[in-house]
């Protein structure tokens, strides 16, 4: 599933009458089966770029296209895994994998598929287990289970690590890799970690500069797994930083 | 300031069970229920034995309780418990099948939320007991009367911590809900319906203290059964201990009432992560 966005646009209405403008003219081809890395500071727009793919905030100004289809509104073949784990309280991680099928009414397979996305997830044994008994990383690999469970065929992921510590979180991003390499889905991943970007996107795009688009996309010609004190790593590394310099600097500027 | 350290103490033992936290609670409890029953002796010996009041002295800690364990014996008195719970129950259950509703479509829908925030409130500030004449215009039977009054007592409270607990829903929730492809309705009962199941037990507990406290004066006019007519009895016919008893005896079933809604709201209160 080709995603294509072309001259995206968000505003949002201010208080005071005025209007904020987050993303302008944002274009942007993201092809299927790629793992790309949405990359930039707090508040540059990740999220708000993030929830357009999705569907779940309306556009100002220009088209996003998922397979030549115009995004109006949430859909299951695109799902989303959120920073913080939504999980609901009052189900067990078992049912709370299920939720979107069963409100879908996709029975069929359900329960082979369940047990091997628990299996995969490393969630074997906590099946009855409610959310709150549950570790951050171990939430998080539920809402993954999740979010995979309807085989979306894009997956969208909102800084899903950043609020695990650095063990569990590379745990999680290899294991990830793993499940993209097997599952072939499309994956669009916001962060703002440069080592995280470069560890397992297979293209990394910057978001940033004044109005908000993008400044720089770049292709990670780099094999999985990857290694962070390789050569191609640092100079990719090196370049990503040069470039938010440059564009920081000019914004001082300007 | 003084009230860290008690503070401190409550983190300390609110985790698990254990035997010593137990103690301790019941032991406060204790000292409570103790310290009720000094003032009510102390009370009742300063008031009660002074000239000119030795008739009441029926509400005295000993008649009183002599005059309980002769209700617990007596016909009429269960007769006139049930007939308290049963009009309770069910000017609640109306309150609740009209309230569960509404408070759930004016926490979902801001424009109705707005619209309505004026009737409410104001509806809401009239006496419940200020609806009996016309209560008993409307209606032919002084039963249906006082369930229309208890109605209109609860009705309100269920209405608003509905609302309530719909707008604290998690937005996270619903956004991941509708990422999954659910529909309005399914939102609604998916995830807002149990998501407000602790407001909603909070609202059934209000609304069982306010009804509690209306039926019995609500009792007091023209009806002949429910506690309020027997308090009422007793007033009349001057046997003073028998009123105390009754007096106890609200207390305790509205004490009873209360604690089994507190018992299932613990079982619904679930710990966000
Ligand atoms: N619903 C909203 N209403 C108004 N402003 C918003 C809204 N959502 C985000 N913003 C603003 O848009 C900017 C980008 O936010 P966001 O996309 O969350 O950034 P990021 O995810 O990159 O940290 C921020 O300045 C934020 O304050
Ligand atoms: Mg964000």
């Amino acid at each position: 599933m080709t995603i294509q966005m072309e001259k995206v646009c968000k505003r949002f209405p201010q208080p005071a009458g005025k209007e904020l403008s987050v993303l302008e003219d944002v274009d942007l081809v993201i092809g299927e089966g790629e793992f790309v890395i949405i990359l930039g500071e707090s508040g540059c727009g990740k999220s708000t770029l993030l929830n357009l793919m999705a569907g779940l905030l309306p556009l100002s100004d220009g088209e996003i296209r998922v397979k030549g289809t115009r995004v109006a509104r949430p859909h299951p073949s695109r799902a989303m895994l959120f920073q913080q784990p939504s999980l609901l309280p009052w189900l067990n991680v078992e049912e709370n994998i299920v939720f979107g099928c069963k409100l879908r009414g996709e029975k069929e397979n359900l329960a082979v598929r369940t047990a091997q996305l628990i299996e995969i997830m490393g969630l074997s044994g906590f099946e009855k287990v409610k959310p709150h008994e549950l570790s951050l990383g171990m939430a998080q690999r539920v809402c993954l289970a999740r979010a995979m469970i309807g085989h979306p065929q894009i997956l969208l992921l909102d800084e899903p690590f950043a609020s695990l510590d650095t063990i569990t979180r590379s745990h999680l991003q290899e294991e990830l890799i793993e499940f993209w390499m097997v599952e072939k889905f499309t994956a669009v991943f916001v962060t703002h970690d440069i080592d995280e970007a470069i560890l397992m996107g297979t293209k990394v795009v910057l978001l940033g500069g004044r109005p908000r688009g993008i400044l720089q996309a770049y292709e990670v010609n780099l094999n999985y797994p990857r290694d962070i004190a390789s050569r191609g790593f640092f100079l990719l590394r090196s370049a990503i930083i040069k470039k938010l310099r440059e564009s920081f600097d000019g914004r001082q500027e300007g | 300031m003084q009230i860290t350290p008690h503070l401190f103490q409550k983190r300390l033992k609110k985790p698990g069970p254990n035997g010593r936290y137990v103690m301790f609670r019941v032991g406060y409890a204790l000292l409570g229920i103790g310290l009720f029953i000094f003032l009510w002796v102390a009370g009742g010996y300063l008031v009660f034995t002074r000239p000119g009041y030795e008739q009441f002295s029926g509400f005295l800690p000993v008649p009183t309780l002599e005059a309980f364990r002769g209700l617990l014996f007596e016909d009429q008195f269960w007769q006139s418990v049930w007939a308290s719970i049963r009009r309770v129950i069910i000017g609640i259950t109306i309150a609740f099948v009209l309230g569960l509703p509404l408070g759930l479509l004016i926490g979902f829908y801001e424009k109705l939320q707005l619209t309505t925030y004026t009737p409410v409130q104001f509806l809401r500030m009239i006496s419940p007991l200020s609806w009996m004449p016309v209560a008993l215009l409307v209606f032919h039977s002084f039963e249906s009367a006082i369930y229309f009054l208890i109605t209109m007592a609860t009705v309100w409270p269920i209405i608003l911590n509905t609302a309530h607990g719909v707008s604290q829903v998690n937005p996270h929730w619903v956004n991941m809900a509708r990422n999954q492809g659910a529909k309005d309705y399914q939102l609604l009962m998916k995830i807002v319906v149990p998501a407000s199941i602790p407001y909603i037990l909070t609202s059934l507990r209000l609304a069982l203290g306010v009804a509690w406290i209306v039926l019995v004066p609500a009792e007091f006019l023209g009806i002949s059964s429910g506690l309020g007519y027997i308090i009422n009895d007793a007033r009349d016919t001057m046997e003073y201990d028998r009123l105390g008893a009754i007096i106890i005896a609200i207390g305790f079933i509205g004490f009873i009432l209360d604690g089994s809604i507190e018992i299932i709201q613990r079982m619904f209160s679930w710990n966000v992560a």
